[in-house]
């Protein structure tokens, strides 16, 4: 495996922000998840629920709601506008102000033609959908107070909206309001506080259910607007609910954390009528769920502790498969550090803000294990601010650490850094070419002299570097390309290719010599999480979000007989359902057949020229061969050699004196910068 | 060494009646439960037992009500019995012979002529594996039948009878497995089994306890070894099946009950708290707290309006609809271990010893029945295992029975030992024990006796206590000096002894008082309480004192002592030497108070022998081999009531007192003799009498009437001492002026009844002059009966005495003149009359 010294880099204070709302669009497998920064993240549940698409939030837009509308998606926020993003752009593509102050929620119904909004000023006001927009057409009866919560009957012809106090019951054709479901307040000191109806759902049987603050669900009658049952569940709020798509099932997520499953059960074998039962109870989450997705087979939460938890019901899916193994999606699916590697910098992109750190050092030798003392320690260079509402969605520093890009929605800016003996002094380039002004994925080449730039319609553009200088070059398009963002790039080390993917999982080869395309990779079903080209071979390497790994020659633009040997004899189970995905491939310039590859719970070198491990040999056997004597280390070692001692890798990487940088964001930090959970009565204390 | 076979050793009440679920007939009157082999039908209002139904030759392990008839009862025991029974009335109406152990039974409506029985896997093993097999019962008029069609049903279930249920209409059967859930449908012959992994990531430990079906839903509720209670739904789906979770419980779990209706669900473990969840509202739950001991069980009537825990102290508590405790019926109550001696508290005759932690339990022998606990600790007991609290170790009454001593200690791992001596007065006024002196850490180490002298005009003032610390103390019972003497009398220490620094084991006052003997490991010194002087010391080495005794009237000049090295040795005080040494291992000394006769159990070869014998001659009066295996250490002599004269030599030792003894598995066990035992049966067959005869005043002049009419005059009184509830003269008058004339008897036979009902005792004082006229008027034969009455007034109205008999006689004598005295009396109110009576 070798032998490395390692920057154990723990000062990358990354910060999720925590979850406010979430759809799920069950005909795409989309889960769209809104965080409190205004960002929004497409998971795509049919691709190992990777994080395909993120929307840079931008500050002052608080996400409140989030709806499906086909394939469209639409927010509300407390800003009082509705906006329907653009999924290939990654930007919001237009905002319509709906004259309500403050918009609650947000809820479409089951025909795709109306779009109802709930607003402060106690209306319902619906929109109609149309073909590139929406459009005002009605109020329904104004209430007094205002609506939190709504949720069509599946007819489209009622809606139900949860208020203070209460539920009201709308016509959706006259607009008049046919029932009021007065809600219970709570017991003792909270008798005299309003209760908030933060959730509702209307069911295809006239039946409502409803969670409100006072941590009551109730099921209610439409019908008749009686109250059937009550299901007192915390002592908190009952924050959301969810409808399973065959309304068996409902879900609520509460203030405590928690995630209480009713289902509809015959109370008797063989009979009809059903009853809502409370049933099962996940506790998965420390703080709030504020989000909660009911799918066919699992419960997907979300909450203030920033964590998207993906629960398989275990009836609803085989045993001891992938789906029902537990998910928490804690990272971005995607690098946010970026490593100059000659200069042995890192840069940290924020959402507002970059930072530029200068990696220790110790001059000192040990032995295999121990912990050197640093001599100089690291630095913090820079903190870049972004200027303006809209957060950075990339970043980039070129591997000589004389170059610093980033780009928000809008525009993109480029910095030249100069570093003498301790003094840095930083330059904006001003003039940047016209075609840079809204990116993807920034990434310089490995002699720091071009900048590439994901842009539009599947273009990239090379710009040229000087001093102070930035020349567009070329706009590299492939022939047929989707229209699908790319979101990986990935110039090779002597300068002559460049790899592109995109979402769609094509992967665009160029010639930067010629600037035009080279080849296009067979397009395989699962998106590319991670791609490099090898420095000496000239193989392109890219992981999926599936876990496979494929090795693609792009000199025979063919598959390398070790890719074919991999694809034969397959990857080992237990890679295989590992849940997060490679989010970095490097090389080691000094030994070309090993692959550096990590994911957020482990890094792996694989050796190329070492057999495969067979599917009932251990796969993590570093330890293990630690033991053994030299011979039958060579019979028991395979290809992959895993490395779990660093725990949430956001990154490693490969410095050009052969040295790892490995950067960790430990989860206990992250918890203790959330605010304080609810207080709980624990037993015993 | 006489044997003689007339005297046997015969179990004397203080059987577990927690052993399983008891049982409550369909009208809520009667509880059937278990206990030890026989099945006890009791009362649920009045906590009387009513039946013994006897039978089983081993133990009793299920009774269950015959679903097709709610007047029967079967019972299944370890002897491969079913027994069916008509419990009113204590009859057994079939026996049916399985022929294997049975650990438990169920019935249901649905399956007609079948039983579900518990059986071992192996008949010939003393496996663990059990299975669960179907009887059909055979159609047959015999008493005893033999059932052989036998069929199973589940194989490998626990054999604890609380993890088997039947579901809803008898459709389903449920059996709980370590961590496995089976259900059995019987329609579709087909079972489902759900899995629960051994423990979750928190610690829980997921092991099923015990499971229970809901009445009219597919619920099945079933308790878990972490308190936690799991409601399962949708079973009849091998994947698609659902539970929800209840947690109020901290630890196991150890009985569900749905109630008939099926609204609640009653849960109960360790807590000894009956929590009642509201079946759908599952959040709503209502709560019973400080029940006792653990509960083990709990039963619902079948018309829902009275729930029975059994709880761990061997205690009952039957529960009005999960308000209010209406009745306790309470066994002996047999904790972790008899830590204090057994004793005879001489004002109650009742016997005492430590039953629920930190109180003292006073046990009615004759009635078998707890009078009361004394607490002694005064702390709250919490109910966690584990924990280390106070336990009464030792306790002695003084021969008046006005002061009780009680030692309390608690041994924490890490810490020293807390002792403290408590001396507790009797209260006339109160009528029980009430504090007068706590002494914290008498002693240094943990006392090993206490010893009051035998003082015959009442006045105790001395006690003597003995500890490891090596020192023996005396307290006296004075008046503080420093403080006013109307503060009262309180107990301190007086003398402080010592010998050779030898640790003192038993201490011991003679007949009069007048030594102390205290044994030093092998010797044993003789102290006068007087001047606290060393008399002399005497030993018989080698081996230690295990136990001393002073023998008693003309025998007091004796001292015996047991030692380690398998000798008894009686030693003459008046000589100071050795009387007679005899070779046996005893392991425990006993001198009855009344008679000169003590009792040596001696431990040989794995099973205790009893010898009695007077210190005087050493020749044994009576002796009985093996009377059960393991050693015997708890022992008393209780006083009779009345003596017995029996002039049989061998017997004539249990004239004056009983002797009482725990065997090593906690059952008490006394001796009987013939005649005793005769003349207990006839008066067994006499109390059965049918309790469902309302009591109305009607009944009780009439049906008195007759019954002294059938019974022989000459007939003792019975010994039964149950108060029964006097009726209140009154309210008789009342109802006897209110009914209808033509419905009265004759008017002659009502008065003569009517008087007697309102003579008042001679022997009561207070009443004496109020009643001044009516005794003048009686004649002397009738105060004698009057007499009787005042006796009779202690036992139950059906057998009053011959008084009755007399007064119909005299009734025609009724003058004029007082049949206006006895109109003026009806318009009197006597309702104070009823105040007298019952005092």
């Amino acid at each position: 495996m070798g032998e490395f010294m390692v920057h154990r880099v723990r000062f990358f204070d990354y910060m999720p922000s925590a979850i406010r709302a979430m759809a799920f669009n069950a005909g795409t497998q989309r889960l769209a998840v809104a965080r409190a920064d205004g960002a929004v993240e497409i998971f795509n549940f049919a691709d190992n629920y990777f994080q395909e698409k993120v929307i840079p939030g931008r500050s002052g837009r608080a996400v409140e709601a989030l709806c499906w509308v086909g394939g469209r998606l639409f927010s509300a926020g407390l800003n009082g506008e509705i906006t329907e993003y653009d999924l290939e752009k990654l930007r919001p593509r237009y905002s319509v102000e709906a004259y309500g102050g403050p918009i609650w929620t947000i809820s479409c119904n089951n025909q795709g033609t109306l779009l109802a909004v709930g607003c402060e000023d106690g209306t319902v006001k619906m929109f109609e959908i149309l073909e590139e927009r929406i459009q005002f057409q009605r109020n329904l009866d104004r209430q007094k107070g205002r609506i939190i919560s709504l949720s069509w009957h599946p007819s489209g012809a009622r809606i139900a909206a949860g208020m203070i106090d209460m539920i009201r019951i709308f016509d959706a054709k006259t607009g008049h309001a046919t029932h009021r479901l007065l809600v219970e307040r709570g017991l003792g000191t909270t008798r005299n506080t309003e209760v908030v109806v933060w959730s509702v759902a209307f069911l295809s049987d006239d039946t409502i259910i409803s969670g409100d603050s006072a941590g009551k669900v109730q099921i209610w009658d439409a019908a008749t607007g009686t109250l059937i049952r009550n299901h007192l569940i915390t002592k908190w709020d009952v924050l959301a609910l969810s409808v399973s798509q065959d309304q068996s099932s409902v879900i609520a997520g509460t203030s405590e954390g928690t995630v209480v499953q009713f289902q509809a059960l015959a109370s008797t074998m063989g009979q009809e009528n059903s009853q809502w039962v409370r049933t099962r109870t996940f506790k998965n989450h420390s703080h709030d769920v504020r989000a909660l997705v009911h799918t066919d087979t699992a419960v997907v939460s979300g909450g203030m502790d920033t964590q998207l938890v993906v629960r398989p019901l275990l009836d609803k899916v085989e045993k001891n498969t992938r789906e029902s193994a537990m998910r928490k999606i804690l990272f971005p699916h995607r690098n946010l550090v970026c490593c100059a590697k000659k200069a042995g910098l890192l840069l940290f992109q924020f959402p507002d803000h970059l930072e530029l750190w200068r990696l220790g050092e110790s001059n000192m030798q040990g032995q295999p294990g121990d912990i050197l003392p640093v001599m100089k320690k690291p630095e913090k260079l820079l903190q870049l601010q972004n200027k303006g509402d809209d957060h950075i969605c990339c970043s980039a520093v070129s591997p000589c650490g004389g170059w610093v890009a980033f780009s928000t929605v809008s525009s993109v800016r480029l910095y030249k850094l100069q570093l003498s003996n301790g003094n840095i002094s930083i330059n904006k380039v001003s003039k940047l070419p016209k075609e840079l002004h809204s990116v993807y994925q920034l990434c310089f080449s490995s002699d720091s002299s071009r900048l590439f730039a994901s842009s539009a319609q599947a273009s990239v553009v090379v710009a040229s570097l000087d001093q102070l200088q930035c020349r567009h070059l070329h706009t590299l398009k492939p022939k047929s390309g989707s229209s699908q963002p790319i979101h990986l790039l990935s110039p090779s080390e002597n300068g002559k290719w460049l790899a592109a993917a995109n979402t769609d999982g094509q992967i665009h080869v160029f010639n930067l010599h010629k600037l035009k395309l080279h080849c296009t990779l067979p397009v395989y079903s699962s998106c590319p999480t991670a791609i490099a080209i090898h420095p000496t071979t000239g193989h392109l390497l890219s992981a999926h979000a599936d876990q496979q790994i494929f090795e693609f020659s792009l000199k025979l633009k063919e598959y390398t007989a070790w890719s074919r040997s991999l694809q034969r004899e397959g990857l080992h189970p237990l890679w295989l359902q590992r849940d997060t995905p490679i989010t970095h491939i490097t090389f080691n310039a000094n030994k070309p057949a090993h692959v550096f590859l990590h994911d957020l719970f482990m890094f792996c070198i694989i050796d190329q020229s070492l057999p495969l491990p067979q599917a009932r040999k251990k796969l993590y056997n570093q330890m293990d061969l630690k033991t053994r004597s030299p011979q039958e280390r060579m019979q028991e070692s395979h290809a992959f050699k895993i490395c779990k001692m660093f725990q949430h890798l956001l990154s490693v990487d490969l410095l050009d004196n052969s040295s790892l940088v490995v950067v960790e964001r430990p989860l206990a930090d992250i918890v203790s910068q959330l605010p304080p959970p609810v207080r709980q009565k624990k037993f015993a204390t | 060494m006489v044997e003689h076979g007339d005297v046997r050793v015969v179990h004397k009440g203080g059987s577990k009646i927690n052993f399983r679920e008891p049982a409550l007939s369909i009208d809520s009157r009667f509880l059937l439960c278990a206990s030890g082999e026989c099945v006890k039908v009791f009362s649920t209002s009045t906590e009387e037992c009513l039946h013994e139904l006897q039978g089983h030759t081993d133990l009793v392990t299920g009774v269950l009500l015959r679903p097709s008839n709610h007047l029967q009862a079967y019972s299944c025991s370890l002897d491969g019995t079913v027994r069916l029974w008509d419990f009113t009335d204590g009859i057994p109406i079939r026996t049916y012979v399985i022929g294997y152990p049975i650990h438990g039974i169920y019935a249901s409506a649905k399956h007609e002529g079948v039983i579900f029985i518990i059986t071992p896997m192996h008949t010939d093993t003393n496996s663990e594996l059990f299975q669960l097999v179907a009887v059909h019962l055979p159609q047959s008029g015999e008493q005893l039948v033999e059932a052989r069609e036998l069929s199973a049903v589940l194989s490998n279930v626990s054999s604890n009878p609380a993890a088997t249920a039947f579901g809803r209409e008898g459709q389903y059967i449920v059996s709980a497995k370590p961590l496995e859930l089976e259900v059995y449908f019987f329609k579709k012959q087909k079972s489902y089994s759900f899995y629960l992994k051994k423990d979750n990531q928190k610690g829980g430990k997921n092991t099923f306890t015990c499971i229970t079906c809901h009445p009219t839903e597919d619920c099945i509720a079933s308790g878990h070894e972490d308190g936690k209670i799991r409601l399962w739904r949708n079973f009849n789906h091998k994947k698609e099946y659902t539970y929800s979770t209840l947690h109020w419980h901290h630890s196991a779990v150890s009985s569900l009950r749905f109630t008939p209706e099926g609204t609640n669900l009653l849960s109960g473990g360790v807590e000894s708290v009956l929590v009642q969840w509201r079946y759908n509202q599952e959040s709503q739950r209502d709560f019973l707290p400080r029940l006792g001991g653990a509960i083990t069980h709990i039963s619902v009537s079948p018309d829902g309006a009275l729930f029975c825990t059994s709880h761990s102290d061997n205690k009952i508590t039957i529960i009005q609809s999960c308000v209010k405790v209406s009745a306790v019926i309470q066994g002996l109550v047999k904790g972790d271990g008899i830590r204090t001696d057994l004793m005879i508290d001489p004002r109650s005759k009742a016997l005492v010893l430590n039953g629920k932690p930190g109180h003292l339990q006073f046990y009615s022998l004759q009635r078998d029945k707890l009078l009361f606990n004394l607490d002694i600790v005064q702390q709250e007991y919490i109910h966690e295992s584990g924990l280390q609290q106070f336990e009464v170790v030792m306790a002695a009454f003084d021969a008046g029975g006005s002061w009780l001593a009680t030692v309390e200690e608690r041994k924490q791992k890490d810490a020293e030992l807390e002792l403290s001596l408590k001396l507790w007065a009797f209260d006339d006024r109160r009528q029980s024990f009430v504090l007068n002196t706590t002494i914290s850490a008498p002693h240094e180490a943990q006392i090993t006796a206490l010893c009051f002298p035998h003082v015959s005009d009442g006045q105790t003032t001395m006690l003597v206590s003995t500890s490891r610390d090596g020192h023996f103390k005396a307290w006296q019972l004075a008046a503080p000096a420093h403080t006013e003497a109307d503060k009262g009398l309180s107990w301190s220490c007086d003398f402080v002894g010592a010998y050779h620094s030898l640790v003192p084991e038993r201490c011991c006052f003679s007949a009069d008082s007048s030594l102390l003997a205290v044994s030093f490991q092998e010797v044993v010194t003789v102290w006068t309480p007087a001047s606290w002087e060393l008399l002399t010391t005497l030993s018989q080495p080698p081996g230690a004192i295990r136990d001393l005794c002073f023998g008693r009237l003309s025998c007091s000049k004796y001292l015996l002592a047991a030692t380690t090295s398998k000798l008894l040795c009686c030693w003459n005080l008046l000589t100071c030497s050795l009387e007679w040494v005899t070779s046996m291992d005893v392991s425990l000394l006993r001198a009855d108070p009344l008679s000169e006769n003590m009792a040596a159990f001696c431990f040989e070869a794995g099973s205790t022998d009893l010898f009695v014998f007077k210190p005087c001659e050493p020749r044994p009066l009576f002796s009985h081999k093996a009377l059960c295996s393991g050693r015997v250490t708890h022992a008393v002599f209780a006083p009779r009531e009345v003596m017995l004269e029996s002039c049989d030599e061998s017997s004539q030792w249990l004239n004056s007192s009983q002797l009482f003894f725990l065997s090593p598995s906690m059952d008490l066990l006394t001796f009987i003799t013939k005649a005793e035992e005769d003349r207990l049966m006839a008066s067994n067959k006499q109390l059965v009498v049918s309790d469902d005869v309302a009591m109305t005043p009607f009944h009780l002049l009439l049906g008195k009437h007759q019954k002294q009419q059938q019974d022989n005059p000459q007939q003792e009184s019975s010994q039964s001492v149950e108060p029964i509830p006097q009726p209140s003269s009154s309210a008789g008058i009342n109802e006897l002026l209110q009914m209808p004339a033509h419905v009265l008897p004759s008017a002659s036979f009502l008065c003569s009844m009517f008087v007697q009902s309102l003579l008042i005792s001679v022997k009561d004082p207070s009443a004496s002059e109020q009643n001044k006229e009516e005794e003048e008027m009686e004649s002397e034969k009738e105060e004698e009966d009057s007499d009787g009455e005042m006796e009779s007034r202690i036992s139950r109205p059906e057998h009053m005495p011959s008084g009755g008999q007399e007064s119909v006689c005299a009734a025609p004598t009724l003058t004029k003149e007082e049949a206006r005295k006895l109109r003026r009396l009806k318009k009197l109110d006597h309702s104070w009359m009823k105040g007298l009576l019952d005092k």
